[in-house]
Formats: C-alpha cells, structure tokens, sequence
C-alpha cells in the first residue's frame, strides 16, 4: 500500500495531484484495493462541469459499480481513454496510469477539506 | 450478532483472504483476486469453503419416496447418486434449489443454500408425508469443500482412500480423505467445471484443507473466495437462489423444466405447475449479453422503450469477456437473438439474449 507524499487525498479515497490550474483525479491504492479487479471505467466527457462531493464518475468491479466523487468543481479538460481498453491500471498504477481524469479549476481552490499523505493513512486505518 | 465462521477460517486468514459478512458468515469473498481465481478454475484446479452450505438427512425406510414427494425431480437414480431439484410450494414458486444425494434406500442428503437452512429444514420437517423417516439438519456437524476444475479428480485420488477415476458425474461415495473418515465425496459442484463436493466431519477440516492444498501444489491449487463462485456460476447459468430464482419464481419460468417431472404420481406444486404449462408462460429467465457497461440485479430490461423485466445477476464473464447477466423477460422476448435494453442507472445498454449457457467446458 503506498501514498505518495505530494498528493491531496479525499475522505472518499480520491486522490488530486495540482499542476497548475489543472487537477488531476484518481482514486487511492486503498481505494482500489477495496473494489478488486477493475473492468470498466465509465468516464465523464471532456468539457463536462464536475462539482466537488458530486459524483463525476463510475468504476466497475467484477463485484461491483463505486462512484467517484470529484474533489474539485470546474471543467473536465482531460480523460484517460487509456482506461478503456486497459482498466487494470487503475489497480496495477492507481497513481500514475490509473488517473482518471483532469480538471480545470477556477482561480480559488479550497484545500481546507483535502488530507495529506499522513492524515490520509490514518484515515484508513 | 457476531459472525459464524467455518472450520476453514484459520487458514482463509493465514492465506489473506478478504473476509466478508456472507449472510452471517465470515467467508473470503477473495484471496488474490476474483479474475485470477476465476481462470484458475477454468484452466486448471481451485479449492473452496462452502462449510456455510445446510446438510438435512432423510432417514428412514421410505427416505427417497418422502423426497420425491418433496421435490420436483424424481429421485429416479441408483444409490450413490445424486441430482439437481427444485423444491417448491403447494403454488409453484421454489423453496430451494438443491442437489439430493441418495446414500441408500433409507438415507437421503440433501444439500441446501446457506440462506435457507433454516426455511428448508423446517418445510422439509413439516412437509414430510412419512412419520418413519426422520428429518435431521445436521448442518452444524459437517463441513464441506469443492474441488473444482479439470484437475480436480487427480488432486483429490492422491489423497482419498477411494478411486474417483470410478466415480461418474454425479455419483457418490463414502470414503477417507487425508486420513479423515467418514467423509462423501460427490463429483458435483457449481462453477461449470468437472470436480468434487466433499462433505467431512468439523473435526477433520484442519487436515483436509492443507492436504487439498499440497496435493493441488503440481497444478498451481488457490484457494477461491465467494466471488469468483459467483462469476464461474454465472458463467455456466448456474442458479443463485435469492436472485434469479426466489418464492415466487417457478421452475419453469427458469428453465429448469428439465427438472420438474410431471411423470410422478404427485409431489408438492405439482397441480400449479402443471397449469402454468399448460396455460403457457408468462415470463422466462433469459441470458443476456450486455454492450459496454455490466448489468446489476434489478436494473430494468426495456423492449422498444417500454420496461418488460429485471436482471437478476450480472458481472463482467473473465472467460468470454463479455458482460453477462440473468433476467425475466416475458416469452415474446425470450428467443435468442432478441434485442433488448437494460436500464442501467439511468442509462440505456443495448442488450441481446443468446442461448444458454455462456460457458460450456471443453472437455
């Protein structure tokens, strides 16, 4: 299990990592780790408005469909099709080709919500 | 309420399986993972837990004649044989789906879903038209594995006292394993494969289970967790009581007709499900392959816009890649080939229902 120190994370197991005014969005190795092999990813669109604690997008489980909450509100600029043909890598690389999608946010972020790496891992116990 | 564990559940912890609440039993849903667990049955040999399953014994001179009674098949098989039922109620709709394993003229196990052990034992007890056979749950005194796959018969001869190269599919035989007695070994099971049911008493489940385990090790053994159970069944149209067939669902709206024996002088549901033949169905269970996204149970399934039924279970198949899943649709739509809708959460997938089952093995 691993939490990269430079990200932001999400009581509901989000992860962002901030670049620029862009946000990029996964979910946590907990996070994949609880649902199990991953076979689908239905992502938004690019152009799609996402609000932050609103659902944004679906990940399929052999078991079972979770929801992902995006951690930002603004404009889905960036999807990652890759997903489609290769949804494992949100369990195989849920940091790095398993990142879900990017959003452009408006000049004012609040991170007051967001846990750090630490504060993350204690969440989950 | 705590949770009942089997007498497996020391070794699905040291093997770091997820355990679960599997209808108040703490069970593995996975080890490694449902897809890799998956193939491995499918390609070679698995071992699982399915202690959580009710054992009831008929006992008594008229034992199969009491059990014909009860269930709709016609129990019309040699001792040291078994056979797929339905049991029903007086209005057709199915108590339990079970296998009957006739030991001897005077002794018949029947093996029932974890979920109904309670219900089954009762109705068993109260339906029984033979105050001389004795009805016994003794659930709590057995445990029981399967041994799953092609492998499944080389893994269990080299630990058995019996030769199960001899035993045909659905035969029964008494025997030891890794020096257990009293053991019945069944070459039955629920994932689409060639392979065996063990019943063994509680005590000898700690040397059964690394025996299986050591003797499986030539062909790559895993333990399997409850969800790959449910993916390789789904496969293979396997019925999961609480889902695709249920109170009031009859057998023959699920296709299990096959096993429904109208031949017999009576048994409970009989009157019912003879109407409904002969009136003609109303509704099917059908196989549905579903585009892009997986269907879940009670997502609605539309024709032309229009709801016309319920999926009852859905996954993504690990062996036909596809998504696959169970539903009731009325006759009209149930010919294979017949395009369908499933709303899924709020969105429509294109749907088409094709013939039974999804996976045929091989061999």
């Amino acid at each position: 299990m691993s939490y990269p120190a430079d990200l932001k994370y999400t009581k509901s197991h989000e992860w962002i990592r901030l670049e620029g005014p862009v946000v990029t969005v996964g979910v946590s190795w907990f996070a994949q780790d609880s649902m199990g092999d991953v076979v689908h990813v239905e992502l938004p669109e690019v152009g799609d408005e996402v609000n932050a604690g609103q659902p944004a997008c679906e990940i399929e489980s052999v078991k079972a469909v979770s929801d992902v909450y995006s951690p930002v509100s603004g404009e889905v600029v960036e999807v990652n099709e890759a997903l489609e043909d290769a949804p494992e890598e949100v369990n195989g690389a849920p940091y790095q080709g398993g990142w879900l999608f990017k959003v452009k946010i408006g000049p004012t972020l609040a991170l007051d919500d967001m846990l750090s790496a630490e504060e993350y891992k204690a969440h989950c116990g | 309420m705590s949770l009942r564990r089997t007498p497996f559940f020391e070794h699905h912890r040291a093997a770091g399986g997820r355990l679960i609440d599997f209808g108040g039993w703490e069970l593995p849903v996975q080890y490694t993972g449902i897809i890799e667990e998956h193939k491995q049955v499918r390609s070679s040999v698995g071992l699982f837990d399915v202690s959580h399953m009710g054992e009831v014994f008929l006992r008594g001179p008229g034992a199969v004649d009491a059990v014909r009674h009860l269930v709709t098949n016609n129990v019309n098989i040699p001792n040291g044989h078994a056979q797929y039922t339905a049991m029903c109620h007086p209005h057709g709709g199915i108590v339990d789906d079970l296998i009957v394993y006739r030991l001897a003229d005077d002794e018949v196990l029947i093996c029932v879903n974890a979920a109904n052990r309670e219900k089954d034992h009762a109705w068993i007890r109260d339906n029984n038209p033979d105050a001389n056979v004795a009805v016994i749950d003794e659930s709590d005194d057995w445990a029981q594995i399967a041994v799953q796959g092609r492998n499944a018969e080389s893994v269990l001869n080299a630990i058995t006292d019996v030769d199960l190269s001899l035993v045909p599919s659905f035969g029964v035989v008494r025997g030891s394993v890794a020096g257990v007695g009293g053991c019945i070994l069944a070459r039955t099971g629920y994932t689409g494969e060639d392979g065996f049911e063990v019943f063994l008493p509680n005590s000898g489940a700690d040397a059964v289970w690394p025996a299986v385990m050591a003797a499986g090790a030539e062909f790559g053994i895993q333990p399997i967790g409850l969800g790959a159970r449910d993916t390789l069944r789904l496969e293979a149209k396997l019925m999961l009581y609480g889902n695709d067939i249920n109170d009031e669902t009859t057998p023959l709206e699920a296709g299990l007709g096959w096993v429904t024996k109208f031949d017999k002088p009576s048994f409970i549901g009989k009157e019912a499900l003879a109407k409904q033949k002969e009136e003609g169905l109303t509704r099917r269970l059908v196989c549905l392959v579903v585009e892009k996204r997986i269907a879940r149970p009670h997502c609605p399934i539309l024709a032309d816009g229009e709801v016309v039924g319920e999926v009852t279970s859905g996954t993504k198949s690990p062996t036909v890649e596809a998504n696959i899943a169970l539903g009731y649709v009325p006759r009209r739509f149930a010919r294979p080939g017949t395009r369908l809708q499933v709303d899924i959460r709020g969105r429509m997938a294109e749907a088409e229902v094709v013939k039974p089952p999804f996976y045929k093995r091989p061999y």
